[in-house]
């Protein structure tokens, strides 16, 4: 017997169903991403498979129409989540001058949109802690009720600008919050190589903040944990760490051959736990994912997908003189 | 109008432009209650509060990426590194972002982001608390990088770098601060990134350089004067971009250029003056182009005699000019 | 309904080809969009790649274990539909600005660079006679060049015909000539190549040069005695003649390290004193006449030289000599007995200051202590330079080699 567990989260049957279908979103456009790689249409895929549950379960718990975000480069549940649309999301893999992130100038991934309140993000890990706490001093020296969030791999809580950024907001007891999305792998190095502590949040400690383990499958502890932190911000009672543990189902990128540092019996093993299958059970048990609303949504995703992808290729690229353009204000 | 040190109208400036607008505010190492170490940010904590003038822990990369993320916000960050030999760890923050947002976005985004640095030797502060490090910065379009050689200059051009839309170095040279003194006007004057400034007219040679150097070299022209060696002397003030036009101006003017910097002298920014010279003025050259720099040693040492062979100074000036005259 | 040949795609960002592992489909099958179509290996990724288009497979144009680099095609595919065809991106074209030439034809004409005016005044053009070949009419430094070697041609020509013309023209345009007309029967030898080169240099020397002469003979019934002894031996272990030739060039190397003024050359407003000995020998084949050079001879025993005038020989005869083999002499050494003379006057090869001529050694009766002894004698000439040399000079050098020269014998002069 499946207990209800979002109603005392305060979501909805319809809620829930739409954080399933964003999840769902994601993972679909992913792999769409994925075949126009292999047929040779985009040079470059990095992926969210194996995090949409905890990347839309974290969105959905902010304000999406005040907060400020800083997602890193696996984030297409979050961008999704925020309001990219798929369309949006095939301009950028395409490169086409459409593209809201960057106008085809960044790789895919690299996301970014002023109007969503979604920092643009770069390729050096972590930049984007120092920037997700300026957004929040920012804040709060113009006494403003916004709440930043801010993602990240668990390699990259290596860096120094994920400590000098979190100390900072520490200190400052600044209204952010700071997702350590922990997939067990950067790129090969797996998480005991990583690090030596027995979770990325125990770094808390060394902030004087809570630092808070949650189940990345599961989108309601996500929900619950990042709802929690932005109350928290909200009443100035500073950042918040979150751990959300889950696993990397792709490789790395499309660039990459994983099974060279892992086998095949660990990934299926996750594949098990993956969060949209354990999520789509959990509907289901519950009656809100009947088998028409499935089938429904499926289609009506393919569709959706399938206009991105021609509306994307067809798309113009930017004109090459485009090229000396925005080095400085004009 | 009010007689003002160099480091009096760097704090006038900051004063002025908090007062203008409130978005403006400063960040960094002891500029609150101390008040900067260089005492450049006086008074700004009494005046504005702690939460404008706002001490930050000792993490400079963190000090230029809050900086940025609140000027993307819509802030005006005015970040202090205390030396700009300890810019180096915030170097990816200003390199990798600042720089970049704008054009990586697609002008969705943007960094008006101030970060001033007090740069330069010739005050015992040996290997690190005297390097001119503006090279480092110099081939990185979508920063400005501006170094102003007078109080005048000081105080108009950070107003400007504080207004501009996009992020701006501000390289201040720490012997000037309390050495160079001058009238500086009580108005709100903006004196325009980008534009390099002819601080003598003259007609035998043309000496192009920025920093503390302009004060050394209008002084050695001054006693070049007497000899009857008149000299034109054009402050880059802003080092990146460079100002064309102005460097092509001055150069062919009297086709004698001598170029000086602080800085070491293999890769300083003078190797793009003299190739902008080259490109442009080979029918107005009357001699080689000239260079006066640091050495290329990795930084200035501690002891007297040490700190003096590595500086720049009005005599190494005077006497390169005089054989330049007399070329 | 179009057929679309279909590309290896590029599987990573620095990956150049992939190898087709397996195909997952046959000619003929009909597939869907995204239906995985092959497994394809690079070395980056091993991946399934999928079908862009429905439709019908046509052909394979890599069969399995086949490796195609990127953007070769892999197979054909018949596509289903009308609309289907790949919409082409429209690259934008950026309107290629016509760079319009706005610069005057003549405008650059009186810009001239330092290197072009450093040329103009070592070699006294007037530039404003100069037509430059530039953009702009800017005289450039090629333009210079290029009319100094052309200079360098121009007394020639101007002896062969009209000596008294002092053309100093910069104008390239050549004047006609009025040369010998060939009679019939003559044979007309274009003069091209080594030829001409010799005729330019020839001119060169004996117009520019105020030649002045000097002869010397010398007794070499010792060196003869030597040589002799020591030949079939040294023939039999080295493979090569002991020449006489060997001992002339030790003993002019001898000479001109006590007398370096001789090995100087002329360069205009300076003299330029050798520290290498390095002799130029003339050494022939059929047709031609060859100047190779020995280098540091000072330093070389008498097997060294013999051994090095041979090769140089050979060189020449087999038309081997390299350009590197005939520069940088600073004195030649013309062994002119070879063919019997025993006498002659040699015109120094330009811009040396002197030149040796080592005539026949011929058994003459000579006396000695009032009476008559048969010896080998052998006369040498010097040519000399007199700007460079004058008779004092070069009367001490001339004696020093001829002490050198009768005084040769095994203790004296080790051949190795």
């Amino acid at each position: 017997m499946t207990i209800n567990r979002h109603e005392s989260l305060g979501l909805s049957d319809q809620d829930v169903l739409e954080l399933y279908r964003m999840m769902l979103l994601a993972r679909r456009v992913d792999e769409r991403m994925w075949l126009l790689n292999r047929a040779g249409k985009i040079p470059f895929v990095v992926s969210c498979q194996g995090q949409e549950a905890q990347q839309v379960g974290a969105a959905f718990a902010l304000d999406r129409e005040k907060d400020y975000t800083a997602p890193y480069y696996r984030d297409v549940g979050v961008v999704l989540a925020l309001g990219m649309t798929a369309r949006e999301l095939m301009l950028q893999a395409f490169a086409k001058a459409e593209d809201p992130n960057s106008g085809g100038r960044q790789m895919p991934g690299h996301f970014g949109a002023k109007k969503l309140r979604m920092l643009s993000g770069s390729s050096p890990v972590t930049t984007q802690v120092p920037h997700a706490v300026g957004i929040g001093l920012a804040a709060k020296i113009e006494k403003k009720d916004i709440v930043s969030f801010v993602t990240l791999g668990e390699g990259s809580s290596n860096q120094g600008d994920f400590h000098e950024g979190l100390n900072f907001a520490s200190v400052h007891k600044l209204p952010v919050i700071v997702m350590v999305e922990n997939n067990q792998y950067a790129i090969s190095i797996p998480l005991k190589k990583q690090v030596a502590c027995e979770k990325i949040s125990d770094r808390a400690l060394g902030y004087g903040i809570p630092g808070i383990t949650v189940d990345g499958n599961d989108p309601l502890a996500v929900y619950q944990a990042v709802k929690q932190a932005a109350d928290r911000a909200r009443a100035s009672e500073g950042p918040t760490l979150i751990e959300t543990v889950s696993y990397r189902l792709t490789p790395h990128s499309s660039d990459d051959d994983d099974s060279v540092y892992r086998n095949k019996e660990e990934v299926e093993e996750a594949k098990k736990k993956d969060g949209v299958l354990t999520f789509a059970q959990y509907l289901r048990d519950l009656n809100i994912l009947t088998d028409s609303v499935e089938s429904d949504l499926e289609q009506s995703l393919k569709e959706e997908i399938d206009q991105a992808t021609t509306y994307a290729e067809a798309a113009s690229y930017a004109e090459p003189k485009s090229i000396y353009h925005h080095v400085y204000g004009e | 109008m009010a007689v003002l040190s160099y480091i009096q109208a760097i704090t006038k400036a900051l004063a002025e432009e908090m007062k203008r607008d409130e978005k403006v505010f400063v960040l960094g190492e002891d500029v609150g209650v101390r008040g900067g170490v260089f005492r450049a940010t006086n008074g700004l904590y009494e005046q504005f509060g702690e939460e404008r003038v706002i001490d930050t822990p000792l993490a400079e990369s963190a000090i230029a990426g809050v900086g940025i993320g609140a000027a993307m916000y819509g802030m005006r960050p005015v970040a202090e590194m205390q030396f700009a030999d300890f810019i180096l760890p915030a170097v990816n923050q200003i390199i990798s972002e600042a720089a970049k947002m704008r054009y990586r976005s697609n002008n969705d985004w943007t960094c008006p982001i101030t970060i001033r640095a007090p740069y330069g030797g010739g005050v015992h502060g040996a290997l690190y608390h005297s390097q001119s490090i503006e090279a480092v910065f110099a081939n990185q379009p979508g920063l400005k990088i501006v170094m102003p050689a007078t109080p005048r200059d000081a105080k108009g051009l950070l107003k400007s770098a504080i207004r501009d839309p996009d992020p701006v170095l501000f390289f201040e040279h720490k012997r000037a601060y309390r050495m160079l003194k001058e009238e500086v006007p009580e108005t709100d004057e903006l004196i325009p990134i980008g534009e390099a400034d002819v601080k003598r007219e003259g007609s035998d040679i043309t000496v192009i350089t920025y920093g503390l150097c302009v004060h050394f070299a209008l002084e050695a022209a001054n006693n070049l004067a007497e000899e009857g060696i008149d000299a034109h002397i054009l402050d880059l003030r802003t080092i990146y971009p460079l100002d064309q036009d102005a460097i092509i101006k001055a150069a062919s003017k009297t086709g004698k250029v001598l170029l000086i910097t602080e800085d070491n002298k293999e890769g300083s920014i003078l190797g793009e003056v003299a190739a902008i010279i080259s490109e442009h003025c080979l029918f107005d050259l009357d001699a080689p182009i000239q260079r006066i720099a640091g050495p290329d040693v990795p930084a200035m040492p501690y002891a007297p005699p040490l700190e003096k062979e590595f500086m720049v100074n009005k005599d190494k000036i005077e006497q390169a000019m005089r054989s330049l005259a007399e070329f | 309904m179009t057929v679309e040949k279909i590309v290896m795609p590029q599987l990573g960002e620095s990956v150049i080809e992939g190898t087709i592992s397996t195909w997952l489909v046959e000619i003929g099958d009909k597939v869907e969009k995204y239906q995985p179509i092959a497994e394809v290996m690079t070395d980056k990724v091993n991946t399934e790649i999928p079908a862009y288009h429905t439709g019908e497979i046509t052909a394979f144009h890599a069969e399995e274990g086949e490796t195609v680099a990127v953007g070769e095609a892999i197979y054909s595919i018949e596509v289903d539909g009308k609309g289907t065809k790949e919409q082409q991106n429209v690259e934008a074209n950026s309107k290629q600005e016509d760079q319009k030439e706005t610069i005057d034809s003549q405008s650059m004409k009186t810009r001239y660079s330092p290197a072009v005016m450093r040329l103009a005044q070592e070699h006294q053009i007037n530039l404003s006679e100069v037509n430059g070949s530039g953009r702009g009419g800017r005289i450039t430094r090629k333009d210079i060049e290029k009319l100094i070697s052309e200079e360098s041609q121009k007394p020639k020509d101007e002896l062969l015909t009209t000596p008294a013309s002092e053309n100093k023209s910069t104008n390239t345009e050549q004047k006609k000539k009025a040369f010998t007309q060939s009679l019939p029967g003559d044979r007309e030898i274009p003069v091209t190549g080594i030829r001409k080169a010799v005729a330019t240099n020839m001119v060169r020397a004996t117009t520019e040069i105020p030649h002045a002469w000097m002869m010397i003979e010398v007794d070499v019934t010792n060196l003869v005695n030597y040589r002799n002894a020591e030949k079939d031996h040294f023939k039999n272990n080295e493979g090569y003649n002991l020449s006489y030739f060997a001992f002339f060039l030790n003993a002019v190397a001898k000479a001109l390290k006590k007398f370096p003024q001789l090995n100087s050359s002329w360069a205009g407003n300076k003299i330029i004193q050798h520290k290498e000995i390095n002799l130029s020998i003339a050494v022939g084949n059929e047709q031609e006449l060859f100047v190779p050079v020995l280098r540091n001879v000072d330093e070389k025993s008498i097997k060294g030289i013999a051994k090095e005038v041979h090769i140089l020989a050979n060189k020449a005869r087999n038309g081997n000599l390299t350009q590197e083999d005939m520069s940088g002499g600073t004195f030649t050494v013309n062994n002119t007995g070879t063919f019997g003379s025993v006498q002659s006057m040699g015109v120094i090869n330009y811009p040396q200051a002197a030149i040796l001529q080592v005539e026949s050694i011929v058994k003459r009766p000579v006396i000695i202590n009032d009476m008559f002894a048969a010896r080998d004698m052998v006369n040498l000439c010097l040519s000399l330079d007199h700007r460079i040399l004058d008779g004092v000079i070069c009367g001490k050098f001339m004696s020093h080699v001829k002490e050198i020269l009768e005084n040769i014998s095994g203790d004296t002069t080790p051949i190795y």
